[in-house]
């Protein structure tokens, strides 16, 4: 209110604010962010769409994601080219989705990606199998790994394919009690 | 919507030249349009398709809005337009201004990232409470405080807000002010400095009403708040204890994804993995019964041992306020510091030492912890629950003397004013009022300021033992870990003592106690909110502090999410347990006869009847008296008891219609698992079948009728299309075990075309 930045023109800003959770001010302090991460990579003046990205390992090692054993994940289900390289507008999304002000059923969408290892779509053996790998740091043993994926799709199969399609995790995740965090 | 486009493009669009449905059809497009916009932010497309989505909407819906702003009526339509834009814009800044103005976000985001979710659950039930306190203290001091000492009679003018002769020396002595005696005792802070005069001040100000009405509005807003935020919870949380996803919710909802220190993150990796393991150890053996009998006789010895602290604590504090109040007789001046200040000291120590001395007891008990601690909370609670009450009891045994007192004071002041009549005796009837100094005139003992005071040294003695035991307990402990560790034979830091962790249960409930203190005081001590707004301030900083520089992250991290409900559940109970004692007080003892805003009064809340009476229009009482008539308000009541009762069994028959529903979801997956099973089963044995058949057939027919075979074998690709439908091509990962299966798939690329057309062969074969 009353300073004027140059980063962004005032319909750039309300456009992000229409399409994210985000504040104004909140849009500013994540462009910082995001320049800090590669001073050299990211302009300053937003004004005429800069097309540039920042690489997966710059991004990873913020703070915020660096303990997070998903982190890879999280980056890939939101880049374009799949390989974690996030052009602004995606590393605004990312956070939109992240935030506590995402719906449930946003969130849901987006950590069905991020589970999906192998990007198929589907939650098979293996995406729980590393999954729950991640979780544990592999301290559990290959028997219990088992043991559990095996249970968890049990659980969670609503069609009986042996492996989770959307509609099952979304089903599965909307009665979870601690789903938000 | 589309022809519309199309019509654009082949020509202008005139609004004149549509017809009605088409105009409409364009309104409808448009609003479609402005939907979108709204909704875009929840839409998961990624970004470059959102904004530009958004550009084309916006476009569209300018184009057009204006356009049809151009047919009839069009200027109060482009002024509808107009506002709601700048509606849009004002809401959204006001939003921006919200969300600048959450004070301690960052201070509470940090700590979330340092010790997970849990420790900053407190923080933030912590700022919700200064919200309240905040909006508390608003009331009590805009509209009782500030209008007594604006508009009410100064200091020194009546009998009531004098300092009595017989203490004015003292009464300026900070350990007097501490206490809150002399000054602070006779000023706007306590119920005893309030004038009984119905209208104060040029606007006429009721201030006797506005004392009561703030009174009851207290609490009044108290319950509304915290019945608003526990139904928002309950929607938010849905089916609470659902066992039916145990492990997928541990796979997929365990990690808490705002951590961001790593030794934060490898407690959670630790305590992760070690529910698996317990998870995975229940799901393995059958419940052991591990000698029963032994088990069943440790929890029923301690929950006797608990039951007779509990006995044991509530008698402390009974003895103790009896034995304060003979200390009070015999004159305060006499005894130690320890003796006057007995109560409190004895209140605050009880709190601090006996949920230790449970947690000692609960490890006879042998619970999961999850459960342990649900006892803990519970026994925490009913020490609390119980010293209160104890106290309470003991107030009302010093209230009931001081109303004996009263009737010898009042009969002591008549005799006084008799006497000082007597003395200017000599002059007549028509003499000037007798003068004297309103600090010589005997006092009545004010109940009410007696009762407020305690509330408030409590609440001041539960700060500091707060206050003193984290300054001890976590930051004197965290230093000598710290330094002594160098000179020290065995590893401080690992072993015992180490740092402390960080008690949530503990504060929070410490937290809610104190809140329910505050609001049984607050009618006879205005000043308890706004002590309990400082206090909570400084609480704020001071705890932020202690825990990122003295605690440690938790070792077995637990969720916040399923005790958010639980907590609120027992501030509920608190503020109804809280505000009994001031109903009562307020319903049954008469107020003081020359103190406070109600003196004169039979009851307090006869200041209604008074304010009916002479500020409403006669109509109005006489409608208020039909209304209050028991003829009316007990089928009032009637009506509302049947209202719960409906409202009750149709909530139990959706639960129940919701279990149905579940149970016919779990036997439908049930079905569908069989089915499938049944079909991969078929599906392999007609691939061995057909792999059998393929060798011996080959052998056999080499030019068999394409055709024919051909024909059928489109229509066996049909139906194993519909057999396997719901698996799309799955390119890379073909599972081994699966891998016959699959091999059917149309996706596939139909490696094995011959097995389809072979299948048939062996079935004619065969017939």
């Amino acid at each position: 209110m009353g300073n004027k930045q140059t980063i962004f023109t005032d319909e750039q800003l309300d456009a992000y604010q229409d399409c994210t959770f985000f504040t104004r001010k909140e849009i500013l302090r994540l462009h910082g962010r995001y320049h800090e991460l590669a001073p050299h990579l990211v302009p300053m003046d937003y004004t005429n769409e800069p097309d540039c990205k920042v690489p997966l390992a710059l991004i990873v090692n913020m703070p915020e994601l660096k303990e997070n054993p998903f982190r890879n994940r999280i980056v890939e289900s939101f880049s374009e080219d799949g390989m974690g390289n996030l052009s602004f507008n995606e590393f605004v999304d990312m956070f939109s989705v992240l935030s506590e002000m995402a719906p449930r059923e946003l969130k849901a969408i987006y950590a069905f990606k991020i589970y999906d290892f192998n990007v198929d779509n589907y939650l098979c053996k293996e995406d729980l199998e590393k999954t729950l790998n991640r979780l544990t740091k592999e301290e559990l043993t290959p028997e219990e790994v088992q043991l559990v994926c095996e249970k968890a799709i049990e659980e969670a199969d609503l069609d009986g394919d042996s492996k989770l399609s959307f509609a099952d995790f979304e089903n599965m995740i909307t009665r979870a009690p601690d789903f938000l965090r | 919507e589309d022809e519309l486009e199309e019509e654009s493009e082949e020509s202008e669009v005139r609004p004149e030249s549509l017809s009605p449905e088409e105009l409409e059809m364009l309104k409808e497009a448009v609003y479609e349009r402005k939907k979108l916009v709204q909704g875009l932010r929840g839409k998961p497309w990624p970004m470059k398709e959102k904004l530009v989505t958004l550009r084309e909407s916006q476009e569209f819906v300018e184009k057009y809005e204006g356009a049809l702003g151009k047919g009839k009526g069009r200027k109060i339509y482009a002024y509808k337009v107009m506002m709601s834009k700048k509606w849009m814009k004002f809401q959204r800044d006001f939003e921006n201004f919200k969300t600048a103005c959450i004070p301690w976000e960052m201070k509470i985001k940090e700590i979330e990232s340092h010790f997970g979710s849990s420790v900053a659950s407190y923080f933030i039930f912590l700022r919700w409470m200064y919200g309240i306190n905040m909006i508390l203290f608003c009331l009590t001091f805009g509209l009782v405080m500030v209008p007594e000492a604006l508009m009410g009679r100064p200091y020194g003018t009546i009998p009531r807000k004098t300092v009595p002769r017989a203490e004015a020396a003292s009464a300026m002595d900070f350990a007097v002010l501490w206490d809150f005696g002399g000054y602070a005792q006779y000023s706007v802070l306590f119920y005893g400095y309030y004038n009984n005069q119905r209208a104060i001040g040029w606007l006429k100000f009721r201030m006797p009403l506005s004392y009561f009405l703030v009174g009851v509005g207290t609490v009044a807003y108290s319950y509304m708040v915290v019945i608003r935020t526990m139904a928002r919870n309950a929607n938010e949380s849905g089916v609470g204890d659902d066992n039916s996803f145990n492990f997928s919710w541990k796979m997929f909802t365990s990690w808490d994804y705002l951590i961001g220190n790593p030794e934060t993150a490898d407690n959670k990796f630790a305590s992760i993995t070690t529910s698996f393991k317990e998870a995975i150890l229940e799901e393995q053996e059958s419940c052991k019964d591990d000698n029963i009998h032994l088990t069943r006789f440790l929890r029923v010895l301690a929950n006797f041992l608990v039951l007779c602290c509990l006995a044991g604590s509530g008698y402390l504090i009974y003895f103790v306020v009896r034995r304060s109040q003979k200390f009070a007789l015999e004159g305060l001046e006499t005894h130690t510091w320890w003796e006057r200040n007995e109560v409190n000291m004895v209140m605050s120590l009880l709190g601090m030492f006996c949920p230790m001395l449970f947690d000692v007891i609960s490890a006879l008990e042998n619970y999961h912890p999850r459960v342990a601690l649900q006892w803990q909370l519970g026994r925490i609670f009913a020490l609390f629950l119980g010293n209160l009450y104890t106290f309470i009891i003991a107030l009302m045994d010093e209230i009931n003397l001081k109303r004996e007192e009263e009737k010898i004071i009042k009969f002591n002041i008549t005799m006084w004013e008799a006497s000082l009549y007597n003395a200017t005796g000599s002059e007549n009837s028509t003499a000037l009022p007798v003068t004297f100094h309103p600090a010589d005139v005997p006092r009545g003992p004010c109940w009410e300021t007696m009762v407020g005071q305690e509330f408030v040294r409590l609440i001041i003695s539960d700060t500091m033992t707060t206050y003193i035991t984290l300054l001890i307990g976590d930051f004197l402990r965290a230093v000598l870990v710290r330094f002594l560790n160098y000179c020290w034979c065995w590893d401080l830091e690992a072993g015992f003592p180490s740092y402390s962790e960080f008690d949530v249960s503990g504060n929070v409930l410490g937290l809610i106690f104190n809140q329910g203190m505050i609001w049984m005081g607050a009618f006879y001590a205005p000043c308890l909110p706004a002590l309990n707004v400082l206090r909570l301030h400084v609480s704020m900083y001071l705890q932020c502090w202690a825990v990122m520089c003295c605690n440690v992250p938790q070792e077995r991290v637990f969720k916040a999410s399923g005790s958010n409900n639980f907590y609120m559940a027992m501030l509920l109970v608190i503020l109804f347990l809280s505000t009994l004692p001031a109903i009562y007080t307020i319903v049954t003892i008469p107020p003081s006869f020359d103190c406070g805003p109600f003196s004169g009064k039979k009851r307090m809340f006869d200041v209604i009847q008074e304010t009916l009476e002479s500020d409403f229009p006669a109509w109005f009482s006489k409608v208020f008296s039909y209304a209050s008539n028991p003829g009316l308000v007990l089928p009032f009541i009637l009506l509302m008891v049947l209202a719960i009762y409906y409202l009750q069994s149709t909530s139990k028959s959706y639960k129940e219609a919701n279990v149905d529903l579940k149970k016919k979801l779990q036997t439908q997956n049930e079905e569908n698992k069989r089915k499938n099973k049944l079909a991969a089963l078929k599906a392999q044995t007609d691939l061995e079948e057909a792999r059998a058949a393929t060798q011996t057939a080959e052998q056999k027919n080499n030019n068999a009728s394409l055709q024919h075979q051909h024909g059928e074998t489109s229509s066996f690709r049909v139906k194993i299309k519909q057999r396997i439908s719901f698996s799309p091509p799955a390119p890379r990962t073909l599972h081994p075990d699966t891998h016959r299966s699959l091999g059917y798939l149309p996706g596939g690329g139909f490696p094995q075309q011959r097995e389809p057309r072979m299948h048939r062969v062996p079935s004619l074969q065969r017939h």
